[in-house]
């Protein structure tokens, strides 16, 4: 049953094949067996399962569900969940017990989801290698000396050992896709405000957004319908109407513009990379897509601008954990701003208090008009080079990421070096678009995900080419043979 | 880029963070760096552009002047380390 796919346990449940109850216990197993090797919970939440897993049957029975009563799920532990431990992979959170349920969280637990656990993270989701966490790193269940990606490493590597059918991501600059391409599954980042960031522990707010990691596009959507909407506590949601995500899934994508930037197929791009991302786009031409080159002609400035706002909006965000109202706090401190500086000190890792300092310098007097207004302004740059290029295409495709997953610690301690591997996904958040990452092939057996970038609000429309090429292909059904 | 110890732990205070004697070297050397990665904005002019705080064209929403919260303190209390009487609990400032 492990194997299945969200769509592929609901008709079970519905079917009556399987209970709930034995659903979770049979995940819950797994969870527990192979967490072990791969660190990629940090709460596996047991018996709140399985009470949950029996209300689900009993709503079924008594026909008070929807499609995915009883199904599981996992939570990225950014995500607030009333009465569990919420650590955001933090020593700061390590004892906080979240008093609420994000909005996200909320909407599935009313919709019947049942929840495994918490997955493990970077560190206030800084980090594209899992590796900043304060619980250990998650491991990639492809080769277990390579790291999952990140900041959602452990949803990733949770999905693609199929300990959980999906689960839940955040993406700042790239973590949701860059772990879906490192771990051979399917993430998507919506639009900006299309997902209530309610309950969502902030990291940079102009960039964050939550959205689904699954075995399936088709499941991205399943999800889609649950989480995205309008959320009155979140002052960035966005009031558009939503869609039945589900509804374009089977569309023919015949004559569809396809744009694919040229300035990521550059130098930084492994060669193996490339080609298996052109046999994905070979495929889609077959499908009927027309593909032509467009240019994003200050990509390579995204880098640059991402590393000001994003430190700038940590650094503020972050301003809140003052050793007082919740998280860490230092023993015995003797006056306030000890008691602020030796919390926050001892509670953040080393890559926190890194973006930290840099947020703060940018934002500090005299500096403020070099760095954070001109990383606007390059930010307003980078938007309208999309603009250009969607008034010619109706979508793009390229790479997710420069390479396949890097061995733990290989990076660890070249932040530059691991800054400069989301080159192809931090645009999307500079921009706000929505963009999905789809296994695409192998090389030396880890997985390789193809990026597909929509206009604002077109998820609908890159789900339905995702579903159209995982009807064509089977990179997407790969299982891990250890985790078979 | 350079940046001095002293700049350095004037930051750290800004952040209200304490950092070792032994670790300014290091923090010296990687915040200079991701300096040096930062100014690369500045290859393109952007004189005439207007910065772009947010990536949608939102507005401010206004709701219904209602009370729409209930008092939660002792829940939201039951996180912190240190409380009585429904207070938190900090060093004395005043002397």
């Amino acid at each position: 049953m492990h194997q299945s796919t969200l769509a592929e346990l609901s008709s079970a449940l519905e079917s009556k094949k399987i209970s709930s109850e034995e659903l979770i216990r049979g995940y819950i197993e797994r969870c527990k067996k192979h967490n072990v090797s791969l660190n990629c919970f940090i709460t596996i939440t047991e018996d709140e399962a399985i009470k949950k897993a029996k209300i689900a049957d009993k709503n079924r029975a008594r026909g008070n569900h929807t499609l995915l009563t009883g199904v599981p799920v996992a939570q990225k532990d950014i995500f607030c969940t009333n009465g569990v431990k919420t650590t955001c992979g933090s020593k700061m959170l390590s004892n906080f017990i979240a008093p609420y349920d994000a909005t996200l969280v909320k909407k599935m637990n009313e919709n019947g989801f049942v929840m495994l656990g918490k997955t493990n993270m970077d560190e206030f989701a800084m980090g594209s290698s899992n590796e900043t966490s304060f619980f250990g790193p998650a491991k990639n269940p492809w080769n277990n000396d390579n790291v999952p990606g990140g900041s959602s490493g452990g949803s990733a590597s949770a999905v693609a050992a199929r300990l959980c059918p999906a689960a839940t991501g955040t993406d700042t600059g790239g973590s949701i896709r860059q772990p879906a391409s490192f771990c051979g599954i399917t993430g998507l980042k919506p639009t900006y405000g299309r997902v209530s960031r309610y309950g969502m522990i902030a990291f940079a707010s102009s960039l964050d957004q939550g959205g689904p990691m699954a075995q399936t596009a088709e499941d991205v959507a399943l999800i889609m319908n649950v989480i995205a909407g309008y959320d009155g506590n979140d002052s960035t949601s966005a009031n558009n109407k939503i869609e039945d995500y589900t509804k374009n899934l089977n569309d023919s994508i015949k004559g569809l513009k396809i744009g694919l930037p040229q300035q990521y197929f550059d130098k930084n791009l492994n060669n193996d990379v490339a080609n298996l991302v052109e046999n994905g786009i070979k495929e889609l031409e077959k499908l009927g897509a027309k593909f032509i080159d467009v240019d994003l002609p200050h990509t390579e400035l995204s880098i640059p601008a991402y590393y000001v706002v994003a430190p700038a909006e940590c650094s503020s965000n972050l301003s809140r954990y003052d050793g007082i109202r919740f998280g860490h706090r230092c023993n015995e401190p003797k006056d306030l701003k000890d008691l602020y500086c030796r919390s926050r000190q001892e509670g953040f890792g080393k890559e926190v208090k890194r973006r930290i300092m840099i947020g703060t310098y940018v934002l500090s007097a005299g500096y403020y008009d070099a760095y954070y207004l001109k990383a606007q302004k390059v930010r307003q740059i980078i938007r309208n080079d999309f603009k250009e290029v969607f008034d010619k295409v109706d979508l793009l495709a390229g790479p997710t990421t420069t390479g396949t997953a890097f061995r733990l610690n290989e990076k660890l301690n070249d932040p530059i070096s691991m800054y400069l591997s989301d080159i192809y996904t931090v645009s999307a958040n500079l921009a706000g678009l929505p963009a999905i990452s789809i296994p695409s092939g192998f090389i030396n057996e880890l997985p390789v995900g193809m990026q597909l970038i929509g206009n604002h609000f077109q998820e609908s429309l890159i789900i339905n080419v995702a579903h159209q090429y995982q009807k064509a292909t089977d990179w997407h059904k790969k299982i891990p043979k250890k985790y078979e | 880029m350079s940046l001095d110890k002293s700049e350095i732990q004037n930051i750290a205070l800004l952040a209200r963070l304490t950092i070792d004697e032994d670790d300014i070297a290091s923090h010296c050397k990687e915040l200079a760096d991701i300096i040096d990665l930062i100014e690369k904005m500045n290859s393109v002019d952007t004189a005439s552009i207007e910065p772009l705080a947010h990536p949608l064209d939102l507005f401010s929403r206004l709701r219904t002047d209602n009370v729409t919260e209930k008092n939660e303190r002792e829940n939201f209390q039951a996180n912190a380390t240190e409380t009585k009487d429904g207070y938190y609990l900090v060093p004395k400032v005043i002397e």
